[in-house]
């Protein structure tokens, strides 16, 4: 709701990771400040402030979107999930731990979105770019999985074990062991099974994974 | 960025009501936020109109489709009767942006967003789109204008339209409705205070005045795009762009292919994108290719007559060569 007085200013409620906060906003601050500047949640990372890198990537109302091309404002209402929301009380979500299982990141600034992205993305129905047929719902192929991830880019380059991940969590290894449906531009060939190792085994300061 | 106000709208009326000079309408805000961000456009006052417009997708009596202006790309992409009977459609708005700006920009969004030419969005440098008079940086000697127009531009702006959801609504004959804030007016036609606008008579060309983008008046808004009854034959849309996904067209094909009993082209439609300050209707090609019997040779034969008049600018020649050769290869896949 707009406050009185001063017609650029609105007190602003989202709810974050499943708790409601409400803060006096200007109207021009954007989802991503707000998150970051105003409730210290730093998970989400700035990287181009324009809506094609994806590091910002959140979960608004389940649907992963930039936060840096949301206004807060607009978001008065919402819930939005956050990369610190995605562990739950049993330990990291399985997608945290296909990244550290796979190594699915160098510097980690891109990972927060990276994390968020593909966890929406894994509930979004429907073809993409590459599917050859759109009537069906495709296989999640490295391929598919390439596709649906544009938005995200990582510096590093760390692509190929971020799709081992995302992959190794798209279906259980008996589906992925099954013949793949044609993808027109992309790769068919599933990626192998990953291993599953125990969660958590990360040395901090190693850099990768431990099994 | 400019402080503004901002104002939630729940119904046309009441955003149409709520518009005057200065203000803006905000839904996804994929394109309007960044841009304030960059400066390019400054409002003084942001309607909100996402919960204003509707975000249904409904079958019409006569087989055809009503999307609410505020269904989102992601939505409608995803539908099942448009992946079925609409393939351009899904095809061209699956091919747009990435899954993140997808479930944000809405369909009336999609249609307003503004040209991607690199001067537009530079404040430092001359656009008559965004500073009418100022000058168009992309006619000097040297510029770059590798994704600038080759067909319907003007000595004063040289601008594309970067939506593939309109070249797809241009190629199917999609209707536009629009919301007036006097209720109507002497539009291309008028039932009950609501504007029907046939595409792609929403978009205009730039003539000398490019800070035009469209055809609608202030406050004016996108209520909803009705589709015809699925059309007969086979479509396509194909994309070429610099990279393989998250990337604007460099030219952009949408087609749609019918041949009767007879082995005669009975329907074809093609649109173009990336060409144009419009998604372009190739009026000239389809000419060629309707009651011909179809083959590579009348396909090219169609391809040269729509790109006979294109007038490219230096260093951007390749988009005429790319046109016709994709328009020519999009119908050659559609044969049946």
């Amino acid at each position: 709701m707009a406050v009185m007085g001063n017609a650029h200013v609105t007190l602003v409620t989202v709810t974050v990771n499943g708790k409601p906060r409400t803060v006096m906003a200007d109207n021009r601050l954007s989802l991503l400040d707000l998150l970051r500047e105003r409730l210290g949640l730093t998970g989400t990372k700035k990287g181009c402030d324009h809506g094609q890198c994806g590091a910002c990537t959140v979960l608004a109302d389940g649907r992963r979107v930039n936060a840096c091309l949301a206004l807060a404002v607009a978001c008065d209402g919402a819930s939005v999930q956050t990369v610190e929301g995605l562990a739950g009380p049993d330990g990291l979500h399985p997608l945290q731990q296909a990244f550290l299982r796979h190594d699915a990141f160098q510097c980690g600034y891109c990972t927060p979105g990276q994390l968020c992205s593909a966890v929406g993305m894994l509930t979004e129905p429907g073809p993409s770019a590459v599917t050859a047929d759109l009537t069906a719902d495709p296989p999640l192929t490295p391929g598919e999985i390439r596709e649906r991830m544009s938005g995200n880019l990582c510096r590093c380059g760390a692509y190929v074990n971020i799709v081992a991940a995302i992959s190794s969590e798209a279906a259980p290894a008996s589906e992925v062991a099954g013949p793949q449906a044609t993808i027109s531009g992309g790769d068919t060939a599933p990626y192998p099974p990953a291993r599953h190792t125990e969660a958590g085994a990360w040395a901090p300061g190693s850099g990768a994974a431990v099994s | 960025m400019r402080p503004f106000s901002y104002a939630r709208a729940g119904s046309p009326a009441d955003a149409v009501g709520q518009f005057r000079a200065g203000a803006a309408y905000l839904a996804g805000g994929t394109n309007l936020v960044d841009l304030m961000r960059l400066g390019v456009t400054a409002p003084d006052h942001v309607i909100d109109v996402t919960r204003a417009v509707s975000r249904e997708i409904a079958k019409r009596e006569s087989g055809g489709l009503t999307i609410g202006a505020g269904v989102r790309n992601s939505d409608l992409a995803s539908h099942p009767l448009v992946r079925e009977r609409y393939p351009m459609l899904a095809r061209a708005l699956l091919s747009g942006a990435s899954g993140q700006v997808r479930n944000a920009a809405t369909v009336g969004g999609n249609l307003l967003q503004r040209t991607r030419c690199p001067y537009f969005q530079d404040v430092a440098l001359p656009c008559n789109k965004r500073s009418p008079g100022s000058g168009c940086a992309a006619m000097a000697p040297g510029a770059d204008t590798a994704h600038l127009a080759v067909l319907g531009h003007s000595p004063f702006c040289a601008a594309t339209h970067p939506s593939d959801m309109a070249v797809a609504l241009t190629a199917l004959n999609a209707r536009v409705c629009v919301a007036s804030p006097a209720g109507g007016g002497s539009g291309t036609a008028n039932t009950g205070g609501i504007r029907v606008i046939e595409m792609p008579g929403l978009h205009r060309l730039p003539g000398g005045m490019p800070e035009q983008d469209t055809t609608l008046r202030p406050g004016e808004l996108i209520t909803e795009v009705k589709l015809p009854p699925p059309p007969g034959g086979r479509q396509a849309y194909r994309k070429v762009r610099e990279r393989a996904s998250f990337a604007f067209a460099l030219v952009s094909v949408g087609a749609l292919l019918d041949v009767g009993p007879d082995g005669r082209v009975r329907d074809c439609r093609i649109a173009l994108g990336g060409v144009a300050h419009v998604p372009w209707r190739a009026h000239a090609a389809e000419r060629v290719v309707l009651g011909a019997v179809p083959s590579a040779e009348v396909f090219a034969a169609a391809a040269r007559a729509e790109l006979r008049y294109a007038r490219p600018l230096p260093g951007n020649e390749y988009k005429v060569t790319l046109a016709r050769n994709l328009i020519t290869a999009v119908l050659g896949e559609l044969m049946p």
